[in-house]
């Protein structure tokens, strides 16, 4: 890949070109800028500045309720946050709607991933039926598990025999909703693992096979070390969006029975108690969170691509 | 090379799992939606009793096929936006030399991980300051915001892979520049473009957060917020049928798009993703 992706760089003379830009490379440049920038500042526009104004809101007592008593008052909403067990509470929740989902995901995408990439009949009719709940909107497939669940509607308490409503302990609404999450977006963690064992080559295997190793040895042994890279991209993908959770949360039962997480906690704030200040300082803490998140991951992939994976 | 029967079983096994654990879901909803009201709460799994009232129950409320006629303006209409300035951006990303361009797609990358909730709070406050609260260019610019990321990412891999030097050796064939582009480099490109289009589009028709937050009246209100919160024929009845047709609906062009483009689907997310 980094091979293509070197030949087709542009045709621009190559040596010396830092100090001496040719009227073409000058050219080149502005063109390269102005076709990039409409996209740039719409990103920058919709993202950039709302973080910023959510922070600088963060630090406000602003109150859509209250109007009159806007003021700044510095990192207090902070202080309410933290401070607030309900805050730890949905860390908490978040952390385990993350965590249980995405480790589930990835054995049963790997699997999945297998399958798609080795079946040996039907390929096109299994690739896309187990494509289908990626592309189903996530507030359906949440619905439909709800309905399953349900104690007067559903089949899984009729299947079980279940007595009471499954829905209203907190064991049974995380067992669901986790239910829920990884059937919508396995298929999502499985495409992406496929696309690293393409990458995967079939001699290594018919190579290791002549020498004696098994299935599972070269699958340990080959097959995990080559798809690291993979593995990694996949798990920080599924792990930011995890711990977003908002939809399925929010259509199953909106946060009760002790399944609230951090992003229907912002939600609530900002939008049924109208406490933008304190709302914010959520949003700012989650944005935090994530990037954390993100750059423990990214600091892993230089770990992890280091031997052989440093495709870019 | 011949299989064994006892291979033949295996992947029958492994297949037959595969597809009644992806349409499990799909046939609940689609019965629910069919199920007689009567007979909502009996817990079968195929219905009992057959109706369509559910079906002409949502298609005589304004509430849905205002939402429907919502999701999907607003849907294309910000995947039509986000594919073009996705297509200039990847262009130059993927074909000229230019001093940060790494920037942008890091830049991208970094958007692309935000948490939607951390930016709902100062839209919501913006939108209803200047206007934008409850209409369509309320939505489609933050789908955009997010679509954009991913737009660019799935192109910029496709165009890469594009030969470009074809585009020099049809001017050199006698060739205009324009017939170049359009006879030779859009018909390569254009398989890219169209997977770009879908993956986006599908992110766009998925959203819920922007929705709920950001819209509250038919006027803009997309299907998923709108189903979350159909009221029911009285006030002791959940609107169980209703939303369960009204599901069914909105998964059916999902369906579709993912059946009869699957190979693009995968072949997409696999391009936009590895090399990330």
């Amino acid at each position: 890949m980094s091979a293509t992706a070197a030949t087709n760089q542009p045709v621009t003379p190559a040596p010396s070109r830092k100090r001496h830009l040719t009227e073409r490379a000058r050219a080149e440049r502005r063109l390269g800028w102005s076709l990039v920038a409409p996209a740039g500042i719409v990103m920058i526009a919709v993202s950039i500045y709302p973080i910023v104004y959510a922070f600088v809101l963060s630090l406000q007592r602003a109150d859509l309720r209250f109007p009159a008593a806007n003021k700044f008052i510095g990192l207090d909403n902070y202080k309410t946050v933290l401070t607030s067990p309900l805050w730890w509470q949905d860390v908490w929740h978040t952390v385990v709607l993350t965590v249980i989902p995405v480790s589930l995901e990835l054995v049963i995408g790997m699997a999945l991933a297998l399958i798609m990439h080795r079946v040996i009949f039907g390929r096109g009719p299994v690739r896309a039926i187990a494509l289908i709940p990626y592309g189903i909107v996530t507030v359906v497939a949440a619905y439909s598990w709800r309905y399953a669940w349900e104690a007067d509607s559903g089949w899984i308490p009729h299947l079980l025999g279940l007595k009471s409503d499954p829905l209203t302990s907190t064991f049974r609404s995380y067992l669901a909703i986790i239910v829920s999450e990884v059937w919508k977006t396995t298929p999502f963690m499985a495409l992406l693992l496929l696309g690293g064992l393409a990458l995967v080559p079939d001699e290594l295997h018919e190579a290791a096979k002549v020498d004696g190793a098994t299935a599972w040895q070269r699958f340990w042994r080959i097959t995990i070390p080559l798809m690291k890279p993979a593995i990694l991209v996949a798990l920080l993908f599924r792990t930011l969006d995890a711990f977003r959770i908002f939809d399925t949360v929010y259509i199953f039962n909106q946060g009760a029975h002790g399944t609230e997480t951090v992003s229907i906690l912002a939600y609530n704030q900002l939008l049924n108690r109208l406490n933008l200040g304190l709302g914010s300082a959520v949003s700012v803490l989650i944005f935090l969170m994530v990037a954390l998140i993100a750059f423990l991951f990214i600091k892993g992939f230089g770990a992890a691509a280091a031997p052989g994976g440093g495709e870019r | 090379m011949k299989r064994s029967p006892r291979e033949i079983t295996g992947w029958s096994a492994a297949i037959a799992i595969v597809v009644i654990a992806s349409l499990i879901p799909i046939v609940w909803i689609i019965s629910l939606s069919f199920k007689d009201p009567s007979t909502i709460a009996d817990g079968s799994f195929l219905p009992t009793k057959w109706t369509w009232t559910n079906y002409s129950g949502i298609f005589k409320q304004s509430l849905f096929t205002d939402a429907l006629r919502n999701s999907i303006g607003i849907a294309l209409i910000a995947t039509l936006i986000s594919v073009v300035l996705a297509c200039f951006a990847a262009y130059a990303i993927a074909r000229l030399d230019f001093p940060g361009k790494r920037l942008i797609l890091v830049f991208a990358l970094a958007i692309a991980m935000f948490p939607p909730i951390s930016i709902v709070g100062p839209l919501y406050n913006m939108w209803r300051n200047i206007g934008l609260y409850d209409t369509w260019p309320g939505l489609i610019i933050p789908y955009m915001t997010f679509a954009l990321p991913l737009a660019i990412f799935t192109l910029s891999a496709f165009f890469r892979e594009i030969p470009w030097e074809l585009e020099q050796a049809a001017q050199v064939d006698g060739a205009t520049p324009f017939q170049a582009f359009f006879k030779v480099i859009a018909p390569l490109a254009a398989p890219g473009v169209f997977t770009t289009a879908i993956l986006v589009f599908l992110f766009c028709w998925n959203d819920f957060v922007f929705a709920v937050s950001l819209t509250s009246t038919s006027k803009a209100e997309t299907v998923p917020a709108a189903i979350a919160s159909f009221p029911g024929a009285s006030q002791f009845t959940a609107p169980i049928g209703s939303i369960a047709a009204a599901a069914v609906v909105v998964t059916i062009p999902i369906i579709v798009i993912v059946l009869l483009f699957q190979r693009r689907i995968v072949a997409g997310l696999t391009a936009g993703a590895v090399k990330g």
